[in-house]
């Protein structure tokens, strides 16, 4: 291959999401982040002999959902499989999983189509003891169960993805919409959503896929995009320098952007998987299918349509709000709270998603604040009437943060409110000008360059209470512009 | 009462129910039986401060504290459950299977655990990694398996019923060698829950009695839904106590293969005496096709050792059992599975990773399922037109120990005759039906599922006919 050639990246994701249901996916042990090790455990996930599994149908309920909000087609019925190979943190030997009958075929969630969602369990937690901290060559390995059998969706896309930042943003999209859907924590630092990446390149313009390798378990959206952006470097360089990719699991490590191998096409596994004797196949009944449906809520995509269509946000508010259900609760909650003073939708939108956020915190939940919804809808639409200046109403918002309580009242009691009109502004504007004859000379003569000194000046005298437009205004009202 | 052991459980639930016979003092006539046992039957006897307390209260209970003997892989809370392998040598569970359980709340308690081919992969026995148990009958010759230790323990008279297991004949094969009675129920009427599976699909608990009212006593304690078993289901019929004496009406059907080839003129012979006796009870015999059954040995082959393949995954040293260790950990699992499990486990542990293998699974696993789907429409289509097929449980009488160790093949061969009811999920029963040099033939009666009523009531009627009994005076468990 000549390095003139322009590759086109083909991303396709594998998540896995842990579903938050109470018990694990085949016995009856609690499902606990952060206990003590093997504290929920039983013979069922511990593998002991005799042991046997019964599906857990909040699992499959929730399996349900998944599908029925990403459109997928639901399979007939539930059918497990099992796939055998060895490792310490598989006490049966196998994993329990689904095969050639996964719960949902199918289906699209904003540009990206899915190829499938499955039901499986989770394996066991193995901390690798000495310098290593993988098992290979560590001095001592041990397991904590108590995360092994916990209910897994695997969420397969097909290859859709073009490059690292839509992959992110689209993992963005799922992992709110599944939250929407209560279905799991989706906690990427806690391993309750998990992501790996099949990259390949094909020359810009050409069909067939290039060798894909795979990206294993990146774990936060960062990593994610760090690390398809090094592998495709990495491929981009393999393919301008006259080689072949080769087809393996890779692995990328955050800290020095290294990606190495974990395993060739050559070790892959034979996974001999055969149908789960164990467990019945049990048919998906028209009871099941109404229950998921029923417990469908409004997923972000439509609600950022609905943003969009009833208060008139841009498509970009629309989605922020969407896809942080808790700021969209929020935003619409001080729509609805703003009685008498109610705020146009755009600039609230943009208080939630800027300032407020901003200054709780990326992940808060204002919800959880001294921040009333009302509250924040009666401070904007005080902007809007230019009660308040926009440097105002950001120190109102600290006491709000702060302590709570009405924006009007702490308007008053700090003195924030705007000094607004020809009345009040005019001399304050006058003695500006007459302080600063040389700018005033520059302003009148059309170079309107230093009428910052002279906004500047009026707000040191009004402590930032006036408002800039308003202060221009009348500037270019006594030079008689 | 005067050698209590002599008695059936049947009689000795009902002389501890009549307040004739303290169920401590049957106990402990068993325990000091099984105890001195020098068939190798027991892996484990229970010792009199643990048989005090599993006694006592149990007169007023339906089963009257008759003891039970039970297979090794049964899971039992605190006993070792060893599943007759070196792999699980020592192995303590912290729980006890579901049918164990229920047996013990209905009036059973636990005498023993009983010797058995290493996780029920055998035909003799003889692949315990506890030894060979050897037939009451004739300490030379095998007793069966893989429940040998079962059938040895109440043939021999050392337990008074057991608990065994059936994946392709392993509880009626063994008691037609050593002259009892072998029940396996229809697939999924007893919980699999704490019994360490051999073949998932396959695997099914069942009694083995002395007689044809004991195992239906024993049964009707053991079904029942499991909510731990996905595979298990309720009943429909409440099981009850034979009562029939005639055959009247029922039609048995021998399968047109049966010819006698492969048979021994002894068993055949008693095979063909114990239809003549249902036709003088009333019974109709008609020829019955049952065109796919002679594949069922192939497809036994390949889909209980694909099972067990996986099923036998979780014994790697990680979590209990045997560990051989090693410095690194694909040679600690080599080493601990090489040392832990036995030449035919491991045999078997090959054909089915072999058969469920990429590019193969087709033509092998996926065969054989479809296979068995055949096998078990043959079924469904003869009770059509007979009530029960019947066969000889096994080609031959006890075979001598040693004798087929060197060809697995022709070990096989001996369930030809007991492994398609496995695989069709229906239940079946083997009796003892005389002697043929001295030692026991069995005759099996199979019906559809969930039919144990009816297969209990016509083994009943046979039994009586048959009198194996005035046949057979010193027959172990008497002239124990």
């Amino acid at each position: 291959m000549s390095p003139e050639i322009e590759y086109e990246p083909v991303i396709g994701l594998e998540i896995h999401v842990q579903l938050a249901t109470a018990t694990k996916m085949f016995c009856g042990c609690e499902l606990r982040f952060g206990d003590p090790p093997n504290t929920h455990t039983c013979p069922v996930c511990l593998g002991l002999p005799g042991a046997l599994p019964v599906t857990n149908a909040q699992a499959i309920h929730y399996g349900l959902m998944i599908g029925m909000a990403l459109g997928s087609e639901l399979a007939p019925r539930s059918v497990f499989h099992r796939k055998n190979y060895f490792y310490p943190d598989l006490p049966k030997g196998y994993q329990i999983s689904q095969y050639d009958e996964p719960l949902c075929l199918g289906g699209r969630l904003g540009d990206v189509r899915l190829h499938r969602v499955h039901l499986e369990e989770d394996a066991a937690k193995l901390v690798h003891v000495g310098s290593s901290g993988r098992l290979h060559g560590s001095d001592a390995s041990i397991v904590d169960f108590n995360r092994g059998g916990t209910p897994l969706a695997e969420i397969v896309t097909e290859p859709d993805l073009r490059d690292a930042t839509q992959a992110a943003e689209w993992l963005r999209l799922l992992r709110a919409t599944l939250r929407r859907l209560g279905v799991s924590d989706v906690n990427m630092e806690e391993g309750s959503l998990r992501c790996d990446a099949n990259i390949s390149l094909r020359p810009v313009g050409t069909e067939p896929f290039g060798t894909k390798t795979e990206l294993k378990n990146m774990n936060s959206f960062r990593f994610i995009e760090r690390g398809i952006r090094a592998e495709i470097a990495r491929q981009t360089q393999i393919l301008r320098g006259g080689g072949t990719v080769e087809q393996e699991t890779l692995h990328f490590d955050p800290r020095t952007e290294a990606i190495t191998s974990l395993r060739s096409k050559e070790e892959a596994h034979d996974y001999r998987y055969f149908p789960e004797p164990d467990l019945t196949p049990v048919a998906i009944s028209q009871h099941m299918l109404d229950r998921a449906r029923a417990a469908l809520p409004e997923l972000p995509l439509d609600r950022a349509a609905r943003f969009e269509r009833e208060h008139g946000l841009t498509a970009d508010s629309a989605r922020l709000l969407a896809f942080r259900t808790e700021l969209g609760d929020f935003f619409e909650q001080a729509l609805a709270d703003g009685n008498g003073s109610r705020p146009e939708p755009q600039p609230l939108a943009n208080w939630v998603a800027n300032e407020l956020v901003s200054r709780l915190g990326a992940d808060a939940d204002p919800a959880d604040s001294k921040v009333a919804p009302g509250a924040l809808a009666t401070l904007v639409a005080m902007v809007s009437a230019k009660e308040v200046t926009q440097g105002g109403a950001r120190q109102v918002l600290d006491t709000l943060v702060a302590h709570g309580g009405d924006p009007k009242a702490i308007v008053a009691a700090e003195g924030l409110g705007a000094v607004g009109g020809a009345d009040e502004l005019g001399p304050v504007v006058a003695d500006a000008l007459a302080a600063n004859p040389d700018v005033a000379e520059k302003l009148r003569s059309g170079d309107m360059k230093p009428i910052g000194v002279i906004v500047g000046h009026v707000m040191r005298e009004t402590k930032g209470r006036a408002d800039g437009g308003e202060v221009t205004r009348l500037v270019r009202q006594q030079l008689g512009l | 009462m005067n050698d209590i052991t002599a008695l059936t459980a049947k009689q000795a639930a009902d002389a501890v129910a009549k307040g004739d016979l303290d169920p401590t003092e049957l106990f402990e006539a068993y325990r000091t039986r099984a105890a001195a046992d020098e068939l190798n039957a027991y892996t484990w006897v229970a010792d009199e401060a643990g048989a005090g307390g599993s006694v006592s209260g149990t007169a007023a209970l339906p089963l009257g504290g008759v003891p039970l003997a039970v297979k090794d892989l049964f899971c039992t809370e605190g006993v070792p459950s060893q599943a007759g392998s070196r792999i699980l040598e020592g192995y303590c569970p912290p729980y006890t299977a579901t049918v164990v359980d229920q047996l013990a709340r209905a009036g059973a308690p636990l005498l023993a655990k009983t010797n058995q081919d290493e996780f029920a992969m055998g035909s003799s026995n003889e692949n315990s990694a506890y030894g060979p148990v050897l037939n009451p009958w004739d300490h030379t010759r095998v007793p069966g398996g893989s429940s040998g230790g079962s059938a040895a323990a109440v043939a021999g008279g050392s337990a008074p019923w057991a608990l065994g297991t059936d994946t392709g004949g392993s509880i009626r094969q063994p008691a037609a060698l050593c002259g009892i009675v072998g029940l396996k129920p229809t697939y999924g009427t007893v919980s699999r829950y704490g019994m360490i599976a051999f073949a998932s699909s396959l695997d099914q608990a069942g009694p083995l009695t002395r007689d044809v009212t004991d195992a239906a006593l024993l049964y009707g304690h053991m079904t029942g839904r499991d909510p731990r078993d996905s595979t298990s289901l309720q009943h429909p019929e409440a099981i009850t106590l034979p009562t029939a004496t005639r055959l009247d009406g029922i039609t048995l059907g021998v399968p047109d293969d049966l010819t006698g080839e492969g048979v021994e003129d002894g068993v055949m012979a008693r095979f063909e005496e114990t239809l003549e006796l249902a036709v003088s009870l009333g019974a109709t015999v008609r020829r019955v096709p049952l065109p796919n059954a002679d594949y069922g040995l192939s497809a036994y082959y390949v889909i209980a050792p694909a099972e067990a393949s996986s099923n036998l995954a979780r014994f790697d040293g990680v979590r209990y059992g045997k560990r051989v260790p090693a410095d690194d950990l694909v040679s600690m699992y080599t080493r601990t599975r090489h040392d832990g499990f036995g030449p035919e486990v491991k045999r078997r542990i090959m054909l089915g990773t072999y058969a469920l293998s990429s590019g193969y699974y087709d033509a092998y696993y996926g065969k054989a399922q479809r296979v068995r789907t055949k096998i078990a429409e043959d079924f469904k289509n003869a009770f059509e037109s007979v009530d029960f097929v019947v066969t000889p449980t096994t080609p031959t009488v006890a075979f001598e120990l040693g004798a087929k160790t060197d060809d697995p093949l022709s070990m096989y061969l001996n369930d030809y005759f007991t492994v398609p009811m496995p695989l069709a999920g229906i239940p079946a029963i083997s009796i003892p039906a005389g002697l043929s040099d001295d030692l026991p033939v069995g005759f099996q009666l199979a019906g559809p599922a969930f039919s144990e009523n009816r297969i209990l009531d016509a083994a009943y009627a046979l039994e009586q006919a048959i009198g194996f009994a005035e046949q057979a005076p010193d027959r172990p468990w008497v002239a124990a």
